[in-house]
C-alpha cells in the first residue's frame, strides 16, 4: 500500500485489473445473456423451430407471416398508443405531482406514501383490482348509474375501441408515484437560489419551471425516461391480469405475441421473430442514444 | 490518511443532507390563501384517485359474498367478516392443495432475502467500477446492459433455460437468484453509478493519494456513504422480486414456488363463482411485505432517488 | 466467475437433495382446477396413494395455456415433475421426438392398452413411431350444447331441440333480458364453438376434408359459408357475454342468466357440483341437436424420463392406475367425461352422459382439432376466432382468413 502511495498512483494495469475483475459478472451478464441471448433469438428467427430449437433454415418466411399476422398488427399499434400515452402522461402527472409537493405543503410524507403505494404492488393485482372498479356489472359504470343516471357508460375494458385507455389508467395508477418521487427528488437538487434569482428578476413560476428549472433536471428525466420506456416495452402482465388480450384481441401487446407463439402454439420460429422486431426497434430508438448518454463521457 | 478521508466524509455527509425533504427555511404561508386551497385541492383529488383502489380491495376483502352480488364495491361492508382472509390465507384452493396461500409465504422469503442481496452486491460493484475505475470498453457494456432494461422477459425465458440447463441450476434456488440478479442489473447499475458520480471526487482522490485500492476505497469511503442508495436499491428489489411471478414459476420447481404463484392460482381457480372477496383479500396478502416496506422506508427512499438520479 | 458458478453449482447440489425423502413421491402437473375439474383429479390421486406410492400435486391455474410453457420448460430446462397432463394430440409430439419422454409400450403390451382403449384412435394419438408414449384417461367431446331450462322459462318459449330453434328463441331470451348464449372471452372458446358449429352444419365429411386434409378449397367454399353464417348468429347471440373463464360463462347458464353455451362435455362437472340434473335443470344437445357426432379428443398423461429408478417405477404404476376400471368410472364421473375403455360399468351416468356413450358406442366419432392440427395452426384459429366474436367483421372477410389459415396449416 504504502509503496503504491510512494509511487503516485497505481499502475494502470493493477487498477484496471481489480475493476475488471469485480465487473465480471456485468461483463458476463452483458455478454452471455443480454448480447448472447439476443443474438440467439434472432439466430433461431430464421428457422422453422417449433417446440424445441432446430437448425431448418426457412429465410424470411417467419417475418414474412409476422407481418401478415393482423394480431401483431394490432400489437404494434396498440403499443404506440399506449406508449406515447403512458409516456407523456407518467412524464406530465408525475411532474406536477412533484412540483406541487414541492410548495412546502404539510403532510408531505403522508402525500408522498399515497402516491408511491401502488408502485409495490404487481402488475397482476393492479390488473385485478382495477378489472373490478372498471367491470361493468360492479364498478364505476353501475354505481353512476345507481345515481339516477342510467344511460351512462363507462366499460373500458369491454369496448374494444377503447380497452387500451382501460389498461393505461391502471398503469399510470401503478407507475406514476414513482415518477413524482424521481421528480421530486430532481426538484429537491435545484439549489434554492435559483428560485430566488428567478423571482427577483420577477419571472412567472411557471416560466421558471419550464425554461429553468426542467432543463436543469436533465439527468433526472433521462433515468425516469429510461425507467418509463423499458416498462412500456416489457408491457404484459398487466394486459394478461387484466383482459388477457381481449376483447377478442384488442388489448394484445407484442411481449404477449411473442409469448403466446413460443409457448402457447408451439412455435418458437415465430416467437424469435416477434422477438427480433421488438429488439431491432429498441436497439434503433436507444442504442445510439444510450452510447451517447451513457459512453464517451468524463466522469462527473 | 483516515484524518483526511473522515473530514471528506463529513462534508459529504453535509452535502447529502442538503437533499433531505422538508421545510428548507421559507416562512410559511397562512394556511388558507388562494395559493394553498389550489395545491392542497389538487393535492387531494390525486390522492383519491390512488386511494381508490385499495380502499375497494380493503372494503371488498371484509364483505361477504351475498353483499358483493348486491351492493356496489364502493359502498362500506355491512357486516365485516374476516372469513375471506382467513381463506385466502390458509384454506383456497388450487388444485388438490387447499392451504391459500401460506405455502408460498416462506417460499417468497427464502428468494427475496438472497436475490436482493446478492444481486444489489453485484450491481454496486458494478456502478462503483464505472464510476470510478472505468477501464476501456466499459462504456460499452454498460450500454448494453441499459439496453437490456428493455427486453422483454419473455424474450429471454428461452435463452435463459438453455444457460441455466447447462450450468445444472435449472430448477434451484441459485438458478432463480442469478435469474433476479440479472433482470435487476440494468436498473440497479444505474443508479449505482449515478450514485457514486455524483460523491465529491476529491474524496476518492485524497483516498488514492493515501494508497488505497479498489476494494478498500469501496469498503471503507463508498459504503459507508452510501446508505440512501443502498436503500433505494433495496426496496425496488424486494418490491420486484416479490411480485415477480413469471421467472418463479418457470425456473423453479413446486417446492419454491413463490406466493404470487398462488396467488395467480386463486384468482384465476374458478370454482363455481368468482369469489372476488377472496381475490381481494389474498391480493392484500401477497402485497402486504412491499407494502410495508415501503410504509416504513418511503423518506429514505425519495433521499436515496435523490442522489442516485439526480446527477449523472 | 468461473470458479464462483462451479461453487454455486455444487452449493446447489446439496443444498438439493434429489427431491423429495420418499422417493416414490410423484409429482403430477395438470390445469385441472375448475370445482368440477379439481374434485375428478382428487378421485386420481386417491387412487394412486392406495397404491403406496404419493401423488404431489402441480396444479397450475388459468387453463393449458399459462400451464403448458410450464409444462414444457420444465421438462427441457431437465427438471422434470414425474408425470404431466397434457391434450390429447399433438403437444406433446416434439418433447417425444428429443427423448425426452418415457416410452411406455412394455407396461402398454402387459396390460393389453391395445384391446382395451376405445376408440382406437386414442391410443394412436400417442403413438409415435410405433411406442406408446402416452396414457389416455378420458373422452372429452365438443360438441354439447347446454341450455339452462329455468332461462327458457322464463322468456316463455320451450326448450329448443337443436341449433335452429335456438337461434330462433334467441329474441325472446334478449326480451327478458337474458343473454342468449355465454362465450367466455378466452380465445379457445371462440374457436371451440366454431369447430363444433361446423360439425353440426357442415357436417363430418367437411370438417374432415377441412382439418384432416386441411383441404383449402373446402375450407373457403359453401358449406363452410353456411358455418360462417351460422357463427356470425351465435356472435350476435353472445353480445355481453361479458367473462372470461369457461366456467364463468357456464355459470351464467347454471344461474339462468343466460340461455346455453355451446361447450364440451367437461361443463357437466359444473352443473353437476351446482346439484343440477340432467333433463330437469339444463338440457344437452350433442351435436347441437342437428349432427350426432361427437369428437374424442381429451386428455392424457405424458411420462418424462427420469433417472431416479424408484420413480420410474412409480411412473408404470401410476400408468397402469390411470387405465384401471376403477378409477376411469370414479374419474370421469366427476369429469363428465367418458371413459377411454369401453368394458367398465357407467349405470351411475346421467342422461347426458349415457347419450354421449351410445354416440360412441354407434361410432360416430370424429377426432378433436387438438389431435389434427398442430399447436400452431390452433393458436392461429384461436386468434381468428376471438377477433372474430368480439369485433364487427364479415363472415366473408373471416372465411378468407379461415381458408388462409387451413391452406398454411400443418
Amino acid at each position: 500500500m504504502t509503496g503504491q502511495a510512494n509511487a503516485g498512483r497505481p499502475n494502470q494495469l493493477l487498477r484496471n485489473l481489480h475493476s475488471k475483475i469485480a465487473s465480471i459478472p456485468m461483463i458476463l451478464t452483458a455478454v452471455v445473456i443480454f448480447l448472447g441471448g439476443t443474438l440467439w433469438t434472432v439466430f433461431y428467427s430464421f428457422t422453422n423451430s417449433k417446440l424445441l430449437p432446430r437448425l431448418s433454415f426457412v429465410g424470411l418466411d417467419q417475418y414474412e407471416r409476422l407481418w401478415a399476422a393482423p394480431r401483431w398488427l394490432i400489437s404494434i399499434q396498440n403499443l404506440a398508443i399506449y406508449g406515447v400515452f403512458s409516456l407523456i402522461f407518467s412524464l406530465v402527472i408525475g411532474f406536477l405531482l412533484a412540483a406541487l409537493m414541492d410548495q412546502k405543503i404539510r403532510f408531505e410524507n403522508a402525500f408522498r406514501t399515497i402516491f408511491l403505494y401502488p408502485f409495490a404492488l404487481s402488475f397482476i393485482v393492479t390488473g385485478l383490482v382495477w378489472q373490478w372498479i372498471l367491470n361493468p356489472e360492479f364498478g364505476v359504470q353501475s354505481v353512476v348509474r345507481s345515481l339516477g343516471w342510467s344511460s351512462f357508460t363507462f366499460d373500458p375494458l369491454y369496448n374494444s375501441n377503447i380497452v387500451i385507455y382501460g389498461i393505461l389508467i391502471a398503469a399510470l395508477w401503478q407507475g406514476t408515484g414513482l415518477v413524482m418521487c424521481l421528480m421530486l427528488a430532481g426538484l429537491r437538487g435545484i439549489d434554492e437560489d435559483i428560485w430566488k434569482a428567478a423571482r427577483v428578476d420577477g419571472i412567472p413560476m411557471w416560466k421558471t419551471y419550464v425554461l429553468i428549472i426542467i432543463p436543469m433536471m436533465r439527468a433526472v428525466f433521462i433515468t425516469t425516461l429510461v425507467i418509463i420506456a423499458s416498462g412500456i416495452v416489457r408491457v404484459y402482465d398487466l394486459v394478461v391480469a387484466q383482459t388477457s388480450g381481449g376483447p377478442g384481441i384488442s388489448s394484445e401487446v407484442p411481449a404477449k405475441y411473442v409469448y403466446d407463439y413460443m409457448f402457447q402454439a408451439q412455435n418458437l420460429g415465430q416467437g424469435f421473430a416477434a422477438s427480433t422486431m421488438m429488439l431491432i426497434t429498441v436497439a434503433i430508438i436507444i442504442v445510439p442514444w444510450a452510447y451517447l448518454e451513457f459512453g464517451g463521457r468524463k466522469r462527473g | 490518511m483516515a484524518d483526511t478521508v473522515t473530514l471528506k466524509g463529513q462534508a459529504a455527509h453535509a452535502a447529502a443532507s442538503r437533499l433531505t425533504p422538508g421545510p428548507q427555511g421559507k416562512k410559511p404561508r397562512p394556511m388558507f390563501s388562494p395559493r394553498n386551497i389550489m395545491v392542497y385541492g389538487a393535492l387531494i383529488f390525486a390522492a383519491a384517485y390512488y386511494l381508490l383502489p385499495l380502499y375497494v380491495m380493503v372494503v371488498t376483502s371484509l364483505k361477504g359474498m351475498p353483499e358483493i352480488r348486491l351492493g356496489n364495491i364502493f359502498s362500506p361492508p355491512l357486516e365485516i367478516t374476516f372469513e375471506p382472509w382467513v381463506k385466502a390465507w390458509s384454506s383456497a384452493c388450487t388444485g388438490l392443495n387447499c392451504d391459500g396461500l401460506s405455502r408460498g409465504f416462506w417460499n417468497s422469503v427464502r428468494i427475496t432475502i438472497p436475490s436482493t442481496i446478492v444481486s444489489i452486491a453485484i450491481a454496486s460493484v458494478n456502478g462503483y467500477a464505472l464510476a470510478n475505475w472505468r477501464f476501456k470498453g466499459a462504456d460499452l457494456f454498460f450500454t448494453i446492459l441499459i439496453v437490456g432494461a428493455f427486453i422483454p422477459y419473455q424474450v429471454m425465458i428461452y435463452p435463459i433455460v438453455i444457460v441455466l440447463r447447462e450450468m445444472g441450476l435449472y430448477g434451484s434456488l441459485t438458478g432463480l437468484i442469478i435469474v433476479h440478479t440479472i433482470f435487476g442489473m440494468p436498473i440497479l447499475t444505474l443508479l449505482f453509478r449515478n450514485y457514486f458520480t455524483s460523491l465529491p471526487e476529491e474524496l476518492f482522490k485524497a483516498a488514492r493519494v493515501d494508497g488505497a485500492g479498489f476494494w478498500t476505497i469501496y469498503f471503507k469511503i463508498m459504503l459507508p456513504m452510501s446508505l440512501p442508495i443502498f436503500v433505494v436499491a433495496m426496496i425496488l428489489q424486494v418490491t420486484g422480486i416479490w411480485n415477480d411471478f413469471l421467472f418463479g414459476v418457470v425456473f423453479t420447481r413446486p417446492e419454491y414456488y413463490p406466493m404470487t404463484v398462488q396467488l395467480n392460482n386463486i384468482v384465476n381457480s374458478v370454482q363455481g363463482v368468482k369469489e372476488y372477496n377472496v381475490n381481494m383479500a389474498a391480493t392484500i396478502l401477497t402485497g402486504a411485505v412491499p407494502l410495508i416496506v415501503y410504509f416504513v422506508s418511503g423518506r429514505l427512499f425519495v433521499r436515496g432517488i435523490a442522489a442516485g438520479a439526480v446527477k449523472g | 466467475m468461473k470458479l464462483r458458478l462451479l461453487a454455486a453449482a455444487l452449493a446447489a447440489t446439496v443444498v438439493l437433495p434429489f427431491g423429495i425423502a420418499n422417493a416414490a413421491d410423484l409429482e403430477v402437473t395438470h390445469w385441472w382446477t375448475s370445482g368440477g375439474e379439481a374434485a375428478a383429479v382428487a378421485e386420481l390421486a386417491k387412487a394412486f396413494d392406495a397404491t403406496g406410492n404419493k401423488w404431489v400435486d402441480g396444479a397450475i391455474a388459468g387453463s393449458g395455456g399459462t400451464a403448458r410453457p410450464i409444462m414444457v420448460s420444465r421438462i427441457t430446462g431437465g427438471d422434470p415433475m414425474g408425470a404431466t397432463q397434457f391434450n390429447h394430440g399433438r403437444q406433446a409430439e416434439e418433447l417425444v421426438q428429443s427423448g425426452l419422454m418415457r416410452d411406455l409400450t412394455d407396461i402398454a403390451t402387459k396390460e393389453s392398452w391395445k384391446d382395451i382403449v376405445k376408440p382406437s384412435s386414442l391410443l394412436d394419438s400417442c403413438t409415435i413411431d410405433g411406442k406408446i408414449y402416452c396414457a389416455p384417461v378420458n373422452i372429452h367431446s365438443w360438441q354439447w350444447l347446454w341450455l339452462s331450462n329455468a332461462a327458457f322459462k322464463t322468456a316463455g318459449v320451450d326448450v329448443p331441440k337443436n341449433w335452429d330453434e335456438f337461434v330462433a328463441a334467441a329474441p325472446a331470451l334478449e326480451k327478458a333480458g337474458i343473454v342468449p348464449l355465454a362465450v367466455g372471452g378466452q380465445p379457445w372458446q371462440s374457436a371451440g364453438a366454431f369447430d363444433v358449429l361446423m360439425v353440426a352444419i357442415a357436417g363430418k365429411d367437411v370438417f374432415n376434408k377441412v382439418f384432416g386434409d386441411k383441404d383449402e378449397e373446402a375450407a373457403a367454399g359453401p358449406e363452410i359459408a353456411k358455418v360462417f353464417k351460422a357463427a356470425d348468429d351465435a356472435r350476435k347471440m353472445s353480445k355481453g357475454s361479458n367473462v372470461q373463464d369457461w366456467n364463468q360463462a357456464t355459470n351464467l347458464v347454471i344461474t339462468g342468466k343466460a340461455g346455453g353455451q355451446i361447450m364440451g362435455d367437461w361443463a357437466q362437472g359444473e352443473f353437476q357440483l351446482a346439484g343440477q340434473k340432467a333433463g330437469t335443470d339444463y338440457t344437452c344437445l350433442p351435436g347441437l341437436g342437428v349432427n350426432e357426432i361427437i369428437s374424442t379428443g381429451g386428455d392424457a398423461f405424458y411420462f418424462p424420463l427420469l433417472k431416479d429408478e424408484e420413480k420410474s417405477k412409480a411412473q408404470e404404476v401410476l400408468a397402469s392406475t390411470l387405465l384401471n376400471p376403477a378409477t376411469q368410472v370414479a374419474f370421469n364421473l366427476k369429469k363428465g367425461s367418458l371413459p377411454v375403455r369401453g368394458d367398465v360399468d357407467l349405470a351411475a351416468a346421467n342422461d347426458c352422459m349415457k347419450k354421449g356413450l351410445e354416440i360412441l358406442a354407434k361410432g360416430n366419432v370424429i377426432q378433436g382439432t387438438d389431435q389434427l392440427l398442430s399447436a400452431d395452426s390452433q393458436k392461429q384459429k384461436e386468434d381468428l376466432f376471438s377477433e372474430f366474436f368480439a369485433s364487427s367483421m364479415t363472415p366473408e372477410d373471416a372465411q378468407k382468413r379461415f381458408a388462409e389459415i387451413i391452406a398454411s396449416a400443418d
